[in-house]
Order: structure tokens, then sequence, then C-alpha cells
């Protein structure tokens, strides 16, 4: 049976992650990047990847990487929600996860050691099973189209590329690669143009696209669950310590209720991501049904607790300075992202043989 | 003790104990006394002194062998609610004496808790406990919503010892022999038309102070054992994925194609969702609780299940349409306790209203979550 509960491991793993990330991107630092030409912490992102190893957690050793597994790498997805920290680690999850499921070709162990930041080309809103865009073609070596909408390709080292039926991965250099202004100013995207550029083929693109997506929708889902801790953690604190009526105004019950009733969401999603990243790091064959079940669930919470956030923070939650608008964006943005719950409810009833 | 040693134990117990000639009664009894009712309660007492999570090793052991069935653990008034609050606050005496016949279902229990006039505010209650000079008890007053005090031979019974004293601190908890003079049990009649429970009148009944659990005066601190253990026992036990309402209606959906909508089927994926997420909660609360770590109270789980009932039997009677409008039986009778799934629709959907007041109410149990759980402040003294 797959284990719910974290383990001393992983408790420790996640110490570590957050207190670099409170050292180094406490929110008002978050918040000052995103505005900044340099919307993404890449020295950040080199001390968690390289430094703690999380760039190589769900990587086997014998394949170049920290031998942990995806119970662990969900961990510091979680951390990273928690943050809301600018740095690329779904789109290297996903990159990892792809390079994973083909042939060795010397990139994943790069990928893996921090060394080489990959990212597939994809939208952000790509929807699992629901086919691949077919928007670049191959001429040879040499890929030519268009992919918008892309997550953490701006701070890349290579991108890849499905086309044609295979991978391919391309360096940032032959690409261009222009920043969109986006709805989450924390994760922000990139259009990617393609025009002939020069390219090398890794993997057959399905079974790499398939694994890369099934990968994200389950690290997606504890980044959601860590958003939505953050947001119940932070209106906790504030409605304890706001005055009106001359009363904390934690203690009216119209407040109270909500916040208990967020906190059993909260506690359901902490459940069905761990299931998914328990199921996905042991091979079980319910994974499928796990993520699917996890996105379902984990986007709604995070949007609901981030949505009470700047409710019962008043008009001060609906100020800039105030970091609540930060978890709204991601949230929002993580509910469309890899298939909004309506989609998965639909990939669940076909999983589950309840049809239309 | 390893669990290949107590797969031994349970091996050599079955072999003086076959389940195929050993009559029900007398082989429940002798694995009672043999330790393996519960392993996590102590020796003497059906138990083994060990770690919880080992009972599945025995009841895995015990099942594979043919082994009569026994009430599903921590359900009921009794198991669930009755024997954690004897281990906890009774003495030896009480334990030897209650607990066998209880766990073997020889006895049904029930709670006398709620009043006309205390339901949420349990605290108080007015039932008043009279010491007499020869030190036991005389109880008058009413209860009401007695849950099968119609079945049972006990009750566990909070009544005011002390009117005198600030309400949580004059309570006294008693065991109450159901049959003795001045008990008198009326039905209720429910919204589904059966009587579930009742009205329970006590006049001069005589309660032995041998059968006072807790202190004289700490009746409000027992009965919360009762009351955290009722939530526990409301919140369910491990299910498989797709039993429970939701698999009855996912099965009426395969079944049916003609009553298929789109609509429909992303509601009931938002349904599916919703309890398989409630399910892996409470499986996740099992493990903390079985690796000795105090998981967040079961409020959680009673609460979430009981909004969840709710409207998975409501989509059902819209799933139904036309069919939904008949009920099967409004007659005024005593129900079987497990025969929710042999009924109709409108059935389980008027049963499931109870599921958020029985137990503490929805609200009251937002209060505990927000205040215990979350340290939310109290709103007003109570
Ligand atoms: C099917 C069924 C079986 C039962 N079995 C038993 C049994 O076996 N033994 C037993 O002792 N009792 C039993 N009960 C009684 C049950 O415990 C009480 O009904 C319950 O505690 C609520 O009390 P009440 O009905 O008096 O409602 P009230 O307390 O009067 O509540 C009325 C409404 O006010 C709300 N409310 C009350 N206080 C607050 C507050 N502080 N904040 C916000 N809202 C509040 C409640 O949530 C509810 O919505 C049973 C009830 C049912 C429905």
């Amino acid at each position: 049976m797959i284990s719910l509960r974290y383990s001393d491991v992983e408790d420790e793993l996640r110490a570590s992650v957050r207190r670099v990330l409170a050292d180094r991107a406490p929110w008002q630092a978050v918040l000052a990047r995103v505005e900044s030409s340099d919307p993404y912490d890449t020295g950040l992102w080199q001390t968690l990847a390289a430094d703690v190893g999380c760039a190589g957690l769900a990587v086997p050793q014998d394949r170049g990487g920290a031998g942990g597994s995806y119970r662990e790498a969900a961990v510091v997805a979680e951390e990273l929600g928690r943050a809301v920290a600018p740095v690329p680690h779904l789109g290297a999850a996903m990159a990892t996860a792809a390079l994973l499921s083909g042939q060795d070709c010397g990139l994943l162990a790069k990928a893996a050691a921090g060394e080489v930041l990959a990212v597939l080309a994809l939208p952000l809103s790509t929807r699992p099973g629901a086919g691949l865009p077919g928007t670049v073609t191959a001429d040879g070596e040499r890929l030519t189209g268009a992919v918008g909408g892309v997550a953490d390709a701006l701070p890349a080292d290579l991108l890849l590329v499905p086309a044609n039926g295979g991978l391919w991965a391309v360096s940032r250099e032959a690409a261009d690669v222009s920043e969109v202004i986006s709805l989450d100013m924390t994760r922000p995207l990139a259009d990617v143009t393609l025009a002939g550029a020069r390219a090398t083929r890794v993997a057959d693109a399905a079974p790499a696209v398939a694994a890369a997506l099934l990968a994200g929708t389950v690290l997606l889902a504890s980044e959601q669950l860590g958003i939505a801790e953050w947001c119940l953690d932070a209106t906790l604190a504030y409605v304890k310590r706001r005055q009106q009526f001359g009363r904390p105004v934690g203690s009216f019950q119209a407040v109270k209720h909500r916040l208990a009733q967020l906190w059993v969401a909260v506690t359901q999603a902490r459940a069905t991501a761990r299931y998914a990243a328990g199921c996905l790091a042991e091979g079980d064959p319910d994974t499928a049904v796990a993520a699917a079940l996890a996105q379902a669930h984990c986007g709604p919470v995070a949007v609901q607790a981030a949505e009470q956030c700047v409710q019962l923070h008043g008009a001060i939650g609906f100020t800039w300075e105030h970091p609540a608008h930060l978890y709204l964006k991601r949230a929002k943005a993580d509910a469309i992202a890899l298939g909004t719950a309506a989609h998965h409810r639909d990939v669940l009833g076909d999983l589950l043989t309840i049809d239309r | 003790m390893r669990s290949d040693e107590l797969v031994g134990q349970v091996r050599a117990f079955l072999a003086e104990h076959a389940p195929a000639t050993t009559e029900r009664l007398e082989f429940l009894r002798a694995r009672f006394d043999a330790g393996l009712a519960w392993v996590n309660f102590p020796q003497g007492l059906g138990g083994m002194d060990l770690p919880r999570d080992l009972q599945p090793v025995v009841d895995g052991e015990l099942a594979a062998a043919g082994a009569p069935d026994v009430p599903l653990p921590r359900v009921g008034i009794g198991l669930g609610m009755a024997a954690p609050t004897m281990l906890r606050h009774g003495t030896v005496a009480q334990l030897r004496r209650w607990l066998r016949p209880l766990w073997t279902e020889e006895e049904v229990w029930c709670q006398l808790f709620s009043e006309p006039g205390a339901g949420s505010d349990l605290a108080s209650v007015s039932t008043r406990a009279v010491r007499e000079a020869d030190g036991d008890w005389v109880v008058d007053g009413q209860k009401v919503w007695t849950s099968t005090a119609h079945e049972a031979q006990w009750a566990v019974l909070l009544a005011r010892s002390d009117p005198s004293a600030p309400k949580h601190e004059g309570l006294t908890y008693f065991a109450c022999d159901m049959s003795a003079p001045g008990v008198e049990v009326r039905p209720l009649r429910q919204i589904t038309g059966e009587a579930e429970f009742n009205e329970v009148f006590l006049t001069g009944v005589r309660i032995p102070d041998a059968h006072r659990i807790g202190e004289v005066g700490q009746g409000w601190q027992v009965a919360r054992t009762t009351l955290m253990n009722e939530r526990v026992a409301l919140g369910g036990d491990p299910v498989p994925r797709g039993d429970g309402m939701i698999g009855l209606v996912v099965r009426k959906w395969r079944a049916r194609p003609e009553l298929r909508t789109a609509a429909g089927r992303d509601a009931l994926l938002r349904l599916w969702v919703a309890a398989e997420a409630g399910r892996l909660t409470a499986q996740r609360l099992r493990e903390e609780l079985a690796a000795g770590q105090p998981g967040p109270d079961g409020s959680a789980v009673k609460y979430a299940n009981s909004h969840l009932n709710q409207e998975i039997s409501g989509f059902e009677l819209e799933l139904l349409g036309d069919e939904a409008l008949r009920y099967d039986d409004w007659t005024m009778r005593r129900p079987s306790r497990r025969d929710w799934r042999e009924r109709t629709s409108g059935y389980r959907y008027l049963r499931a209203r109870a599921n958020s007041i029985e137990g503490g109410t929805s609200e009251i149990l937002c209060n505990v979550i927000a205040e215990r759980v979350l340290g939310l402040p109290r709103e007003v003294a109570g």
C-alpha cells in the first residue's frame, strides 16, 4: 500500500529547502524580482538544483541522478509552491521525466546534476492525453514553427521540442524566446519561434511527452498544496491579529467556519497529492487515476485558498504590496496548467469507465 | 511482537477453535479471551498491549480461515464510543464486566446524552443524579434522540450531580442498566418514516455507585472522550475505493445508459473525486494514528463525509428523475441497521440529512476545528 505520510528523510529535505527559500526568496524579494528584467531567480535555482540536489531527485543513480524519488521531488514542489519561488522547477522536472523515458543521450545526467536547464517546449496549458500541438515541423535536423505560452523557457539552456514524432533538443540561442506578460508573474511564459533551428533528436515524442505530462501533473498537485497551505497559514495569522469591533476578526463565526472548511479541503489535498506522488514513485498501476484525481482536487483547493486569503485580509489583501496576489495569480494559472480540473474529471471518467 | 509471531499465535488459536465446528458466540468469546479481539487493548481485556496497526494481521488471518465476522471496529455506540471511554476512565472491574459482551455484541449499548433542552450545548444537561445515603444514585430526567435505546441493555449516561457547580463541573458519567425500573423508552418517528431513535424517560432510576465511570463531577471530561470517539466512529472505517454511497451511484450510472447526460457525468465525477479524496484523507489519518502521531481531529473526516453523503444521495434522485418521485415505504417501523442499500433513493437522501446533525452538527464541528485545530479565538464563552 502506498504510504501517505512524510518520511523522516522527506521531512529533512523539506527543512533544508525551506531554509534556503526563507533566506533567498522571502516574498518581498519575489515581488521585487517579478517586476525586474530578470524574473527568474537563476542563482537560487542553481543552489536548489545543484547544491541541494533537487534537479536529480527522481533520476536513478545509475543514470546520473540523486536516486531519490518522486515522493521527495513532490515535497520540494510543495515548498516551492509555498514560497511562489520564481524558479524553473516544473519545466526542469518535466524535461527530466521526458529524458528519463528515452534512451540515454548524456543530456539526462547533465540535467539531473543541474548543469543544464532543459525545458519541454509545450504550452503550459497542454492537456494530458489531448494530443500534441504539431505546430513545429522537422526538416532533416532543422526545426521550424512556433509554440506559445511555454513555462520556464526564459531561463532555459535547451528546449526539448516535439516535432514529426520525435523530441528534439534545440539550444536556447538557436530559438527566438520572447517573454509574455503573464497572469502568473512568478512563472512567466514565453512564446518560442523556430526558423530552421538546428536540432538533435533525443527521444520519441509520444512516450516522452506522456511521461513529462504525468510527472508534471503529479508535481503540480504538490505545488498547489503548498500554495494552499501558505494561504491558509497566512490568513490564520492575520485573522488572529486583526481587531475589529473590539475583538480579533478570527473570532467571528462566519470567518472561523470558512477557515475550518478550507482546512478540511487542504487536509484532503494533502492526501491526494501524497497518493499521486507515492504512486508515481513506485510505478503503481493506479498512477494515472491518482494523478488525475490529484489535479481534479488540488487545483480548485489552491484557488479557493488564495481567493479566501484575499477576501479575509480585506483591502490590504487587494494591494500590490501584500503577497496574497502572487499566490492568487499562481493558483489560478496552475488551475489551467496541464489541464483544468474539468479536463481531469473527464480523464477520470474514461479511466474509471464512467461512460458518456 | 513481530507480525509473524502474531500469525503463529492466531494459527495456534485456530487449531484449538476450528471455525467450521465452533458455534459463533463461543468462537467470539474465545477469541476475546485469547486477546485477539482488539490487540491494542490490555491483556485480559481482549487484547495484548500491541500496536493498533497489528490488528489487520489478526483479522486477515482469521478471515482467511473462515472465522465468523465481527462487528466492524469503531462502529456503533458500544464498540466505537462506550468501549474507548471505559478504557480511559473506567475501573478494571468495570472493564471486566462490560467489555466482553460488548465486543461479542451480546449486550448492545446506547447513549443517553441529548435532552430536549441540551443538544449542541451538551454541558447544559439537566437530568439529575442525586446521591443516596448508601452511596448509590437516583436519576430523574428526560433524554431524547437516543438511537437503539429499544435494543440496548446498557447506556452511557451524562447527568447533573451538582446543580450549584459551574455547568461543566457539576456533571457525572454513569453506565445505566436499561432494564432497571423507571427507564421508559418511547419511539420517535423520523423523516424517513421509521423510528431509529427514541425518547427515554428516567424516573427514580437507581444506579449503583459501582456503575459510575470516572470521578464525581468529572462527567464532562469523560463525555468528551465519548464525543471524540463518536466523531472518529462516524468518520468511518477503511473502505475500498468505489464502495459506499458513491459506488452505488456509479453502478447505477453504468447499468442505465438512458440516464446519462454530459452535465450528469461531470457532476458524478465531481462527487467521485470528493469521495476518493475523503477516502484517502481517512486512510492518511489512520496511518498517522498507527504511527502514534496524534493526527488532527477525526472531526474533519466526519464533517466531509456527512456533506458528501448528502450530495451524493441528492444527486442520485436527480439522476433517476421520475423514478425518484416514488418512495418505498413510509410505515413506522424499527430499521434494521444496515439496510440503506436496499431502500429507495429517497430513503438514502432523507437519512443523509441526519449526518450533519448526529454526533455533533457540522456547525459545531467547524467550531471545534477552528478553535482546537486552528487556534482561533472563541466567539462567546459557553
Ligand atoms: C439520527 C440521529 C441520531 C441521534 N442519536 C443520538 C443518540 O443516540 N444519543 C444522543 O445523546 N443524541 C443523539 N442524537 C442527537 C444529536 O447529538 C443532537 O441532535 C445534536 O447534538 C444537535 O443538538 P440539537 O438537535 O438539540 O440541535 P441544536 O443544538 O438546538 O442546534 C440547532 C441548530 O443550531 C446550530 N447551532 C447550535 N449551536 C451553535 C453554535 N454554537 N454555533 C453555530 N451554530 C450552532 C446547530 O448546528 C443546528 O443547526 C441524534 C441525532 C440524530 C439526528
